[in-house]
């Protein structure tokens, strides 16, 4: 038992190689988050922009293809896409992963934050158009800031999600976390300890995760109550 | 100060709510509306703000056309229209994330009708006004429904508006605290604002209005002095609406 753990993590300073993995991994899930962020709230106002007769806007139209493409196809398709096709001649090969996953996740997180800014009462809306307020301002003022109450546990999911889907990033060569793992199982002749190493530093990552966004949310929450 | 004619409102789900309104508000008066749910009343009011668009018919407001044929929807601007005209709602919709200062001076700053300081020692004076200072830095969920309701119609008032709509103010009220917002209604009736209140409050009616209109089915059914109003209906259907809430 302990030699097999010497042999995965200590021998040859195989740590480092973990936690290498695992900055690649975090590197590519953070960067991507916040493109994702922006890319789902850009979407999500696309989809909801309405002409004064209530009719679709182009912009809607826009959004809805998007989305349909990329919830439409797989994820690993899409990165070897990114990789082998769209930016073959480009070898930062984490900007690659980093656009791959953020255009992705900006699909998902569109229907999260659009729901979310649905869920806040049309009332807000109406009576912050009432006070002849634009339609930005009301959005800005009124709605986004509750809509983030709103969004916020999906999006956090959503998040963890995007953490571990960053695994298929060895299909493009990266060493990652996961694909860390199999290369020193690889040499160990040994699958077990490495993989189980890797899945329980996934684990701890994203138990930290839940544990912020749970606080951050208790913290939104307090507003109901003051 | 708002004339309505011909105004129609059919829904897209091909359901006619206003049936041809014609009707002048004008400066001073205190307009209230009664009639059955479902009668489109509060639909009417909602069309004299654009919160709901007239389907035919045109409305004018301050001797400018603001809806129907002839305004191009791009040049009426909209904003400053319902800048002028304030507007209370049965569920008082006040923001539930700000505190009730920040209620009040949001769109006072934003659309540049007053800077910051001016905004809020406005606030505070409208705020003491309706006897509700000591909730200036507290959050709507707070505060009862009557203290919204008042908060809602103070931060109405903080835009300087030319006219009050008032829709159905009082209905998601417990009975108690109906008083308290009937009050700060008749206290700025008497200061001389224009205001146009639908309500099922027959009391407010009689006591505040200077016309009672009975609309039903999307008709303005009868107008008339409250006086005449309650005491001798001339249609069939007012006297027995009236027989029924009265």
């Amino acid at each position: 038992m302990w030699d097999k753990f010497e042999a995965a993590f200590i021998t040859a300073d195989r740590w480092k190689l973990y936690f290498g993995g695992l900055g690649v991994t975090l590197q590519i899930s953070f960067f991507a988050g916040i493109l994702g962020l922006l890319i789902g709230t850009v979407l999500a106002l696309m989809k909801l922009s309405v002409r004064w007769n209530g009719k679709k806007t182009v912009f809607t139209v826009i959004a809805n293809i998007y989305i349909d493409i990329i919830r439409g196809t797989p994820s690993v398709l899409q990165l070897m896409i990114m990789y082998f096709a769209i930016m073959a001649n480009n070898n930062n090969k984490v900007l690659i992963a980093v656009l791959s996953f953020g255009i992705n996740s900006g699909a998902y997180v569109a229907e999260i934050i659009r729901a979310g800014i649905l869920a806040v009462d049309k009332g807000q809306t109406e009576a912050g158009h009432s006070l002849g307020l634009t339609r930005g301002q009301t959005m800005v003022h009124v709605v986004i800031p509750q809509a983030v109450k709103n969004v916020l546990p999906p999006i956090g999911n959503e998040f963890i999600v995007l953490l571990k889907e960053t695994a298929i990033v060895g299909y493009v060569g990266l060493s990652d976390l996961t694909r860390i793992a199999n290369q020193i199982a690889s040499r160990t002749y040994e699958a077990f300890t490495p993989l189980i190493i890797s899945a329980m530093i996934y684990f701890i990552i994203i138990k930290i995760l839940t544990i912020l966004l749970g606080k951050l949310e208790r913290r939104l929450r307090q507003s109901d109550n003051r | 100060m708002i004339i309505v004619k011909n105004l129609c409102k059919k829904f897209e789900n091909d359901i006619f709510v206003l049936k041809g309104i014609s009707y002048h508000i004008k400066t001073g008066e205190k307009i209230v509306v009664v009639g059955p749910s479902g009668s489109g009343k509060s639909t009417f009011l909602r069309c004299l703000n654009l919160l709901e668009r007239p389907t035919e018919g045109e409305i004018w407001f301050e001797g400018r056309q603001i809806s129907g044929p002839g305004t191009d929807r791009k040049k009426t601007d909209i904003r400053l229209v319902r800048m002028r005209m304030g507007m209370v709602f049965q569920n008082f919709h006040l923001f539930n994330n700000l505190t009730v200062m920040d209620n009040i001076t949001l769109a006072p700053i934003k659309t540049g009708l007053m800077n910051k300081t001016e905004a809020s020692e406005n606030a505070l004076r409208l705020l003491e006004r309706v006897g509700l200072k000591e909730k200036a830095n507290v959050y709507p969920s707070r505060l009862s429904g009557g203290q919204k309701q008042r908060i809602a119609i103070v931060r109405s008032l903080a835009m300087n508006p030319r006219v009050m709509l008032f829709d159905e103010p009082t209905s998601a009220l417990d009975p108690e605290m109906v008083g308290e917002v009937l009050d700060v209604m008749k206290d700025l009736a008497e200061s001389g604002m224009t205001m146009a209140v639908v309500t099922h409050e027959m009391g407010f009616a009689r006591e505040v209005g200077t016309k009672v209109l009975f609309m039903d089915d999307g008709n303005i059914v009868e107008e008339n002095t409250p006086a005449e109003f309650f005491g001798n209906p001339q249609s069939a259907r007012l006297k027995e609406f009236l027989s029924k809430v009265l």
